[in-house]
């Protein structure tokens, strides 16, 4: 499909803050994502802890759950508004985009819309239900909120995948014809990898998020029965899909070498296409090469051709025009992958002290390690849809409609951008508030042990 | 044509809906930030809070909803609309945001100074929305959002007199629809002196909402004579007088307790005038674009309508059992119940074997993801290494939870 044989829903218009608009876009973007993450993986382990606490007759349990359950709630509050915003700036940002290409992916967004309506509904049962309906029920209200969480991602997962990897419509005299949104949607092979990066990314952040906060309980000394649950649960979780999110990134790497090579060179810095490439390490992408990068020769090659002398596109293999900022997306990636294996390697250590003596691990360097990995895992989050995004550029649908013909003729982004960035600011400290709130609420627990830490 | 129009049936009745039970959400503000600062006035606005704090998200999915149904059906018309109306639709969100983070808030206050304040952020932000939503919704009855990117006038499309007094009767009809829905709750709780104070509100807000609208016929007919005209014709006129009647009986029905009959009552001359609107200028969506131009492929448009029935199916009994328990009072009982003390029966989970398992999960996960090419090799491999973290977390949690149990 060539580029320039597509004709928009309108004329092209001179956009002078084209950039300001697609850093609003990121922002809101980065600000709603690690809600999202939460909202996959959250859910099913408050109603796990729930489970045992009705299984065991444990109020212990129930009370995680419970506390659990309003800072679920309290995430979801802050999701829906942050989600809000983006599905507003389809409009306001990016009119030209969703006026042409709206009948081929926007069936994603009506599908989600119902996901989503189901999953507050259920979330407004499940929170604000807590004692009032039988056990039973109660848990039975969550599992609609397991998986409208997992239904929701989905589809705006397919949206983005067919961003990338765009299918299921034909382009004739500059028309988009053929529409076929179901094919568009998920008959996208890139849908898969994309879907399970992201769900194992929600598990991995959500488990270090949590053990992190309770890391930091146990550096401050509190170190009852029910921290250590409340910590254990979340963290086994974390450590067990951070090495999984390796193996699974390999894969993701290599379906982008085939469909997105020059997302793929842009991640690696390489400008030349080369046989038998070499894998680089740090470095900075200038005057068309990696500067002071460590070299590990083959292993590019070896990851995305399974073979020695593979052939890697390079850059040089389309116009400048067409090429993504390499540094941003080199550094996103190697930010996440340094991240990843720094989880994966936390998590090994706390698995192997199980395995080998049956206790969590005592030394207090483990503790700030971990303290640490809750607010990195965002970081890698964030990073990983930078490489997806940043790398796809400049296209907003990949290789058919340019960013620039996407965005809006209205005037005043600057404006917008700044008093979108205020909020945000306001209601992070809003919710770093309350969740510390909730943090202090008293626990209330019967018969509560004094702190173990000296005894432990 | 019935199926390029349906769509457009579906959006207009997410307005209607939306005006309704959003409509009531957001004029629960409006009392929070008109109720006096004593006791009194404190427990409307617990009041006010409490009935909402469960439903509120639910009630803001009919805006989503109506936006994704018109992106995908009807493109153009959204995009026209989105770029030419941008200031008072960003408006709008900033109050869906400071509303949203309010509610949130409201669960960490503690005192009561802490959640006036929050109240006073919330009130105000809920003024905001049905107004700048109001004002966006005068633009394009008033033919001022033509076809294009952003291609009408900035200011005027929705500062001018026909936004105004839609803006101001979308705060009217919500401070109405909340009224009678809290004074709906309040009965149902028992509560009279509420009862009696949202009734009363609800009696004002509905005769203050009335006068807007006749005000609106004659504002209108200066600022658009067109319009004017089009909506007191035909069909239209048939469908604006329906509004009027319906609007009549919801005030007698609120007079007269019967506040769940008011409230459909009030859904029906919303229904109808938004109705008739849509009559007035049909087949046009927006000036010189009609529905049939403006809707997508026929094999979207199906899609969206399968969906949409299909999703309504689904959605439609869970509505019900929210609104049942909300309505019902029985998310309001405090009562704590806790469960019966005891050590449960626990399974022998045989630990080892598990553990096992999910290596063995984990090998054959990285053969057949990592090494392999074959498609279906990958699918596999994908399952295996969902299964490794699934059962490996069986094989540690349980021991682990046990000999913390046992204060190991």
């Amino acid at each position: 499909m060539s580029p320039h044989s597509l004709t928009a829903a309108f004329p092209p218009v001179n956009q002078h803050y084209l950039l300001q608009a697609r850093q609003m876009q990121a922002l809101s973007f980065a600000v709603h994502i690690p809600l999202v993450a939460f909202g996959i993986s959250f859910p099913a382990m408050v109603l796990f802890v729930e489970w045992l606490g009705h299984r065991r007759k444990d109020e212990l349990y129930l009370t995680l759950a419970r506390r659990w359950s309003k800072v679920m709630v309290t995430l979801f509050a802050v999701g829906v508004i942050t989600g809000t915003v983006l599905s507003f700036e389809m409009g306001l940002l990016w009119p030209n985009f969703t006026g042409t290409f709206g009948p081929v992916f926007g069936l994603g967004f009506a599908l989600e819309g119902f996901s989503f309506f189901l999953e507050a509904i259920f979330i407004g049962i499940y929170v604000y239900g807590w004692r009032r309906l039988s056990p039973r029920v109660h848990l039975l209200s969550g599992i609609p909120i397991v998986i409208t969480g997992v239904t929701g991602s989905l589809l705006v997962i397919a949206v983005n995948a067919w961003m990338n990897h765009p299918g299921g419509f034909t382009i004739r005299h500059g028309k988009v014809v053929h529409v076929d949104p179901l094919r568009a949607l998920f008959g996208n092979s890139y849908l898969w990898n994309e879907l399970i990066h992201m769900y194992v990314a929600a598990y991995i952040v959500t488990g270090f998020v949590l053990a992190s906060c309770y890391a930091f309980c146990r550096l401050r000394g509190r170190w009852t029965r029910y921290e250590r649950t409340a910590m254990t649960i979340p963290l086994t979780i974390g450590a067990l899909a951070a090495p999984v999110q390796i193996l699974v990134g390999d894969w993701a790497a290599r379906d982008v070498a085939q469909t997105q090579p020059i997302k793929l060179a842009a991640i690696e810095g390489l400008y030349k296409t080369t046989r038998g490439a070499p894998e680089h390490l740090l470095g900075w992408y200038s005057d068309h090469q990696l500067k002071g990068a460590i070299a590990v020769p083959h292993l590019l090659s070896i990851l995305t051709d399974h073979s020695w002398n593979g052939r890697v596109l390079g850059l040089d293999s389309v116009p400048a025009s067409q090429r993504p900022p390499v540094n941003v997306v080199h550094w996103a990636f190697q930010t996440m992958v340094g991240i990843g294996s720094l989880l994966a390697l936390v998590g090994a250590i706390y698995l192997g002290i199980w395995v080998v003596r049956r206790r969590l691990p005592q030394t207090p360097l483990f503790y700030y390690a971990l303290m640490l990995a809750g607010p990195l895992s965002v970081v890698a989050l964030i990073a990983g849809w930078v490489v997806t995004e940043v790398g796809r550029q400049p296209w907003v649908v990949y290789h058919v409609m340019p960013t620039a013909a996407a965005v809006t003729g209205a005037h005043g982004i600057p404006v917008g951008y700044s008093v979108l960035a205020g909020a945000y600011v306001i209601v992070a400290a809003a919710l770093a508030w309350i969740l510390r709130r909730l943090a202090r609420a008293p626990l209330n627990l019967p018969l509560e042990p004094p702190s173990q830490l000296q005894a432990a | 044509m019935l199926l390029q129009s349906l769509p457009l049936v579906f959006v207009l009745a997410g307005v209607a809906l939306y005006t309704v039970l959003g409509g009531a959400d957001l004029g629960a503000g409006f009392w929070q930030l008109a109720s006096a600062r004593d006791n009194d006035g404190r427990s409307i606005r617990e009041f006010a809070h409490r009935a909402m704090a469960p439903v509120w998200e639910t009630n803001h999915v009919w805006l989503i909803f109506i936006l994704t149904v018109l992106w995908t059906s009807y493109p153009k018309a959204f995009a026209s609309i989105t770029s030419t109306l941008a200031v008072p639709l960003f408006i709008a969100l900033l109050g869906i945001v400071a509303r949203g983070a309010a509610y949130a808030l409201r669960a960490g206050a503690t005192t009561p100074r802490e959640s006036g304040r929050i109240d006073s952020i919330f009130a105000l932000s809920s003024i905001l929305v049905p107004f700048a939503l109001g004002t966006a919704i005068g633009g394009i009855a008033s033919n001022r959002v033509p076809v294009g990117n952003a291609a009408g006038h900035m200011w005027s499309s929705w500062l001018n007199s026909t936004s105004i007094v839609i803006g101001i009767l979308a705060v009217a009809s919500s401070a109405y629809m909340a009224a009678v829905y809290l004074a709906a709750d309040a009965a149902h709780d028992g509560e009279q002196t509420l009862e009696r104070s949202f009734r009363l509100r609800a009696l004002g807000s509905g005769v203050v909402a009335g006068a807007v609208a006749i005000a609106g016929v004659f504002v209108v007919n200066a600022d658009d004579h067109h319009l004017f005209h089009s909506l007191l014709s035909g069909r239209a006129l048939a469908a604006v007088i329906v509004s009027g009647l319906a609007g009549l009986a919801t005030l007698l029905f609120v007079y007269r307790r019967r506040y769940e009959l008011a409230r459909y009552e009030a859904s029906l001359a919303v229904a109808a005038i938004v109705a008739g609107w849509a009559l007035s200028r049909w087949p046009t969506i927006l000036p010189a674009l009609t529905v049939h131009q403006a809707a997508a492929d026929h094999d979207t448009l199906v899609c969206v309508v399968v969906a949409v029935l299909g999703g309504a199916v689904v959605l439609m009994p869970s509505l019900a059992v929210l609104f049942g328990l909300t309505v019902g009072g029985r998310f309001r009982d405090d009562e704590r119940s806790a469960p019966e003390q005891g050590t449960g029966i626990r399974r022998a989970v045989n630990v080892r074997l598990l553990a096992r398992v999910a290596v063995a999960c984990l090998i054959a996960g990285f053969g057949l993801l990592n090494i392999a090419d074959a498609e279906w090799a990958h699918a596999v491999g994908v399952t295996c290494l969902l299964g490794f973290v699934g059962i490996g977390f069986c094989a540690i949690v349980v021991p682990a939870l046990d000999a913390q149990a046992a204060d190991r």
